[in-house]
């Protein structure tokens, strides 16, 4: 892709919350392929994150306690907005998003076709294969978010986006403090923001475990269809 | 006076002697004390006025007088426990918020000095 005028201009996002192991390699690859600026923002967690991150290259956000990924991705936002990058791009900490897709994710954005991109592990056939709960959960944010706000998204829950300075500057202020994938669907149809899906890869998670237990995946759905639809008749100043 | 009367003027009194010692002692804050002063207030008055009590049970249909004391208790409860919820949502916000500027002061403070150690800059 051209590097458009502004490579120094663009933020890649990290948050991560005990991902020692694996956050440099991460850090790593984003460096090596690009000449972006890296953030991590380690949200809280009391082991080798911090060191790491900044040993592969990274300027280090510490949040003095854990705010959830929400909020600490928010603080990535405000970071961005203080010191204007145009474009910020965020993916995990733990490897699952391929850091040589963020040029497919950049490029509508400084095309300026888009607003927001957000990468879809379901656009391609990747082959992905989830768990039955996973998959009707997928289904039904599909459904609410196209009932709602007319998107059409096949992959809902995706961490893996690129965003212009205008939703940065709106997610510095309004952004959910946890699960927040699914209700910035609603945040960008308020602003009447153009998103686009783009096809990206999605690996399984390198170490560690999802943390994924029934009255927790119980909880998210509920949790996120409220704050969803209160989302809808809040008022956004 | 029925025994009931009698046990609820004394917890209601004593409840409220309580909380005006503690907002005394700045153990706490006049703002959270209001809705406990004046829910025990409300029950002193009707404890003490039995006429009112009376008169008010019958008006909302209460056979038993002092049942309407438990309810009166029970709204002023639940009037304080949302109170409660709105606060700790606000505390949450504000902890959020002073995270934040922390984590990105400390990140400022290290630029200026690098390789000193974070926090002394």
């Amino acid at each position: 892709m051209p590097l458009s005028p502004g490579a120094d201009r663009i933020l890649v996002v990290i948050p991560a919350y005990r991902e020692e192991p694996v956050i440099g390699s991460v850090v790593a690859s984003v460096k090596e392929h690009f000449p972006y600026d890296v953030l991590v923002v380690n949200d809280g967690s009391p082991d080798g994150t911090s060191a790491a991150a900044r040993k592969a290259g990274a300027a280090v956000l510490d949040l003095p306690c854990n705010l959830g990924i929400g909020g600490a991705v928010q603080t990535a936002f405000l970071y961005a907005r203080e010191r204007g990058y145009e474009a910020v791009v965020r993916l995990d900490g733990d490897g699952q998003h391929e850091p040589r897709d963020i040029p497919s994710l950049l490029e509508p954005i400084l095309r300026g076709d888009a607003d927001a991109a957000i990468g879809s592990r379901f656009l391609q056939g990747t082959g992905y294969r989830g768990s039955m709960p996973r998959i009707f959960g997928i289904r039904y944010f599909r459904g609410l978010i196209r009932l709602v706000t007319g998107y059409r998204v096949t992959d809902p829950t995706s961490g893996f986006f690129a965003i212009d300075r205008r939703l940065v500057d709106f997610y510095s202020v309004h952004y959910p403090s946890d699960y927040p994938e699914v209700d910035t669907f609603i945040l960008m149809h308020r602003l009447k923001a153009r998103a686009v899906e783009v096809p990206v890869r999605m690996y399984e998670r390198e170490e560690g475990k999802s943390s994924i237990t029934p009255f927790r995946a119980m909880y998210y759905m509920v949790k996120v269809t409220l704050s969803f639809l209160i989302n809808c008749i809040r008022r956004f100043e | 006076m029925n025994r009931v009367t009698v046990l609820s003027i004394c917890v209601s009194g004593a409840f409220l002697l309580y909380i005006l010692e503690m907002v005394r002692r700045r153990k706490l804050r006049e703002e959270y004390s209001i809705l406990w002063l004046f829910g025990s207030a409300v029950i002193l008055i009707l404890s003490l006025k039995q006429s009112w009590l009376d008169r008010i049970a019958h008006a909302v249909g209460i056979a038993y007088p002092p049942s309407f004391l438990f309810l009166v208790g029970i709204l002023f409860i639940l009037l304080i426990l949302i109170h409660f919820s709105i606060t700790i949502s606000k505390l949450h916000r504000m902890n959020k918020k002073m995270a934040q500027e922390i984590a990105m002061m400390k990140e400022n403070s290290r630029r200026k000095s690098p390789g000193g150690p974070p926090g002394l800059a």
